[in-house]
């Protein structure tokens, strides 16, 4: 039985600062009270009409900043964030009217550690094994096939206030496989972790996946969202701005090469010239006296936009040469970096 | 309703209590007991209060047990839970409605006071005899008032360990449960308050009188108290509106 996730027109707003469970930053609004409050009442959009249909069995990314959105998608998803409009559903049950039913499909890795300190490792997979209802011969079983897995055997029988960041996370995914949910949701799950563990997570994610389950992960980590989903959505300030297959995604930039430049004063006629060069698609102002061009080649444009800046006067003081990434794409959607 | 993830986050509660027994009884037991060591033992022994105030204090403070281990059991871990440990969250998604997860709260603190409120009595008598009278003689309506003293103890639990943020937990003492305990006829009757008619009435919103005054009833009726009626009465109304706030306020913690 394969399960895939669909919402519809999703919205959520958020009358304060929003939980760090759905940490969005969204974007403010401010609209005066009706009681006429010294305070003007401060709203955050953290989601703005999305609507996604991921397929059962795929890896599918959310990528987007910090305040996105992302968070808020997934506490919807998990029936711990109420939607302000819109609907969502995971498989055929409505998340929002059928939350028990739902709850039975899911497992969940949220963006903080939120293990239970009072417990050992071992203790943390067996109760958590009972509250779906496992047998107690089962949940043994699966709690240690899990810790040797996630090569976590040496400190089952340890309380979980000792662990490292890595090892809470991985303790946290282990936790969230073992009723063996349809759907698995990763909140940024290699968020601090050290590269050697990284890649063991994305091992257990595909090899999970083999196995027919539906996986939703939100990144900010441009190469998490490139290797792992098999298609992502990029959402920047609670909206889709592009939906596809990591390669359909960097095929979508203009060329797929960016150059960004900087000069020492702003000459349109100088950005006129740059668009005339040979292999250039696309070329935007930027807010630093410079300009975005998006090429189908890099390093070789370098000496062409020198002499075209010399030619007009104009000083080039710095050049960045980006190869086809989501990162480009990002730019070239929002003007912004991911980074920022 | 599901069953199995209720009993399994009962038992999950119980594993975590023998885990921290030590600590849990010390936390629970050993105030009350010193007071019953001073003001019953060494007050009443060296003249300072008549020998009877042993028997009238022990009802008292079996109340404040019952009623610190109550609160204690639930807002506490509901304040670390939700706002630092997060470690709720899990049984937030286990595949039941929430609201049962916050009734499981609530019966884990009812256990909570009544053992205490049961350890009080032989721990407190053994302290204070002899010459201490407790009688039995009507043993369901003292079942009833302690588990409906259980019950509000734990509701009211509920109600400020999804109220109060952690950094207030210290005000949380001294503003809700000093006062209520200090204004709740634990140390005395509240026939003892006719002196002061205003301060006798204002008490009446205070639950813990009914606590009180209704271990006194069923425990050493020999004392004036409260009718049982009025207990009963007072318990089961400020049992539903607790409960029924602190689901309340357990949904709007649970779900943003």
């Amino acid at each position: 039985m394969r399960i895939g996730i669909r919402t519809r027109d999703l919205r959520k707003i958020y009358n304060s600062s929003p939980p760090f469970a759905a940490a969005a930053g969204g974007f403010v609004s401010e609209a005066l009270s009706r009681r006429r409050r010294k305070q003007p009442k401060t709203e955050i959009v953290a989601l703005d009409s999305l609507s996604l249909d991921i397929t059962p069995g795929e890896i599918f990314g959310l990528l987007g900043p910090n305040g996105a959105g992302k968070s808020t998608t997934v506490g919807i998803l998990t029936t711990r964030v109420r939607p302000t409009s819109g609907e969502a559903w995971i498989g055929e049950k409505n998340v929002w009217r059928e939350q028990v039913a739902v709850k039975r499909l899911i497992g969940v890795v949220g963006q903080r550690p939120n293990l239970d300190f009072s417990l050992t490792a071992l203790e943390i997979l067996a109760f958590h094994g009972a509250y779906f209802g496992l047998g107690s011969q089962e949940r043994t079983r699966r709690a240690e096939a899990l810790l040797d897995r996630f090569k976590l055997r040496d400190r089952a029988h340890q309380l979980v206030r000792g662990f490292s960041g890595g090892m809470m996370q991985r303790l946290s995914i282990a936790r969230a496989m073992m009723h063996d949910p349809q759907v698995l949701f990763l909140d940024e799950p290699s968020a601090g972790l050290d590269p050697q563990t990284r890649l063991l997570l994305w091992e257990i994610i595909r090899e999970y996946n083999r196995g027919g389950k539906t996986i939703l992960l939100t990144t900010h980590n441009m190469e998490e969202a490139d290797v792992l989903s098999q298609r992502l959505a990029i959402i920047d300030h609670g909206r889709a701005i592009a939906f596809g297959t990591p390669r359909e995604l960097k095929a979508s930039v203009p060329g797929g090469f960016l150059l960004r430049l900087r000069f020492g004063h702003h000459s349109s006629d100088l950005l006129q010239r740059l668009q005339t060069l040979a292999g250039v698609r696309e070329v935007r102002a930027n807010e630093h006296n410079g300009a975005d061009l998006y090429a189908d080649r890099g390093g070789s444009l370098v000496p062409e936009v020198a002499n075209l800046a010399a030619a007009a006067s104009v000083e080039l003081c710095d050049v960045h040469i980006s190869e086809p990434s989501l990162e480009n794409l990002f730019l070239h959607h929002t003007g912004r970096s991911l980074r920022e | 309703m599901n069953r199995k993830a209720f009993l399994a986050m009962l038992a999950r509660d119980a594993h975590v209590a023998r885990r921290n027994f030590v600590p849990l009884l010390l936390q629970t037991l050993l105030q009350p007991l010193m007071f019953v060591f001073i003001f019953g033992r060494v007050m009443v022994g060296s003249g300072y209060m008549p020998p009877e105030y042993k028997s009238l204090l022990l009802p008292g403070i079996m109340a404040i047990s019952m009623v610190s281990a109550g609160i204690w059991g639930v807002a506490l871990p509901l304040i670390a839970e939700f706002q630092f440990t997060h470690e709720i969250e899990d049984r937030l998604l286990a595949p039941m409605d929430i609201s049962w997860l916050a009734i499981e709260k609530v019966v884990s603190g009812m256990l909570q006071a009544l053992a205490a409120g049961l350890a009080v009595i032989p721990a407190g008598w053994a302290l204070l005899r002899p010459g201490i009278e407790l009688s039995l003689d009507h043993p369901l309506l003292f079942v009833a008032v302690a588990v409906l003293v259980a019950l509000f103890s734990a509701s009211g639990g509920l109600v400020l360990g999804c109220s109060v943020g952690q950094a207030n937990v210290g005000l949380m003492f001294s503003m809700v449960v000093a006062p209520m305990i200090f204004f709740g006829c634990t140390y005395y009757p509240w026939t003892a308050l006719k002196s002061f008619p205003v301060l006798q009435t204002a008490v009446l919103v205070n639950p813990m009188v009914y606590a009180s005054e209704g271990l006194r009833g069923t425990l050493v009726p020999q004392f004036p108290h409260l009718s049982l009626l009025a207990v009963l009465s007072g318990l089961t109304l400020f049992d539903v509106v607790l409960l029924a706030a602190g689901l309340r306020q357990f949904n709007r913690k649970a779900v943003n």
